[in-house]
């Protein structure tokens, strides 16, 4: 195995340990989801010196990179306005992913969602 | 001050303590015998070599030989004098010298670019407009210079040519983790040159 590739392979360890130390028994791997998935974030948020949760719910739009490279974008409407997020898939600041509803999409990239208003996002997800 | 030779492996990223997404370069840096100690009374000049790599016996020439046999030490295939460094004939040199946070200077070959005009070379903008019957002007020159007066193109003019491959020095690099038992230290950003080429790395 080539240098880099055990220092990507120690990092995402690493960044599991400090995941497992803090959430003990609350850890959670980092589940299969994909492009259309309805996902919660739920991620750790300093505020001074105190550490809070914060939840950020919404539809997985794009993935790319991989091992520690790899992130996800995801897209909401909060009060009207479209929020976009890209996460890094193994930060050690992510607390969980729960997957709330997989959608049934036919591209890896879901920019198009961005013109679309939120019952057409629904419609387009999730028909059968 | 410490300094040492090594081998930039290539870039990757880490994630730092507070959980941000940190670039970094990983470097093989050392182990450097100390191969000759350059003095004042000797040489004019205070300097200590240092040598990186281990290459075989057969592949050292006897002048060079006879240099190994003296420091006691394996033949290595690069060797560099350090001004302003202090170390023991004999000793080894090591990433354990540097701490997490110091800040170093990094040296090496830049890559080599080839032939390349001036809007990438000397960052030209270029002349004309795409439109208006312009055909060919958007990354041209311009003018050189006058005419008749002065009848030449004054030295220096930047123009085209050969880009990249020279040495390039960067300061103030931060190192982000040191591993000791695979001599690799792992700094913050990028640094020049292609991954396995050889470069200086000196603690400011």
């Amino acid at each position: 195995m080539n240098t880099l590739d055990m220092i990507n392979n120690m990092t995402i360890a690493k960044a599991k340990e400090a995941r497992k130390s803090k959430d003990g028994d609350n850890y959670a791997d980092v589940p299969d989801f994909r492009p259309g998935d309805s996902i919660t974030v739920a991620v750790r948020v300093v505020e001074g010196e105190k550490e809070r949760i914060q939840n950020f719910t919404g539809v997985v739009i794009a993935r790319r990179g991989s091992d520690i490279n790899a992130t996800f974008r995801v897209r909401k409407i909060s009060n009207g306005v479209g929020v976009e997020r890209i996460f890094p898939v193994h930060s050690p600041n992510i607390q969980s992913i729960t997957v709330e509803r997989s959608g049934r999409v036919r591209r890896a990239k879901l920019y198009y969602l961005r013109g679309m208003s939120e019952k057409k996002v629904r419609q387009k997800l999730h028909q059968s | 001050m410490g300094a040492l030779l090594g081998k930039k492996l290539g870039m990757t990223s880490i994630f730092s303590e507070n959980g941000e997404y940190v670039p970094c370069t990983v470097i093989e840096a050392g182990p450097c015998p100390v191969v000759m100690l350059r003095t004042q009374e000797t040489d004019g000049y205070e300097a200590v070599q240092l040598g990186y790599g281990l290459i075989e016996d057969r592949k050292v020439n006897n002048p060079m030989k006879g240099q190994f046999a003296k420091a006691g030490i394996k033949p290595t295939r690069y060797l560099k004098e350090f001004r302003n460094l202090k170390a023991d004939a004999g000793s080894t040199l090591t990433v354990e010298q540097f701490q997490v946070g110091d800040k170093l200077k990094i040296s090496g070959t830049g890559k080599g670019r080839g032939f390349q005009g001036v809007v990438k070379r000397h960052h030209f903008s270029g002349v004309g407009m795409a439109t208006h019957g312009q055909s060919d002007r958007e990354r041209a020159p311009g003018s050189i210079g006058g005419s008749s007066y002065p009848s030449r193109v004054f030295p220096g003019m930047r123009m085209a040519g050969r880009m990249g491959g020279k040495r390039i020095s960067v300061r103030n690099i931060e190192v982000l983790q040191i591993m000791p038992e695979q001599n690799l230290l792992l700094v913050k950003g990028s640094i020049p040159g292609a991954p396995n080429s050889i470069i200086e790395i000196v603690k400011l």
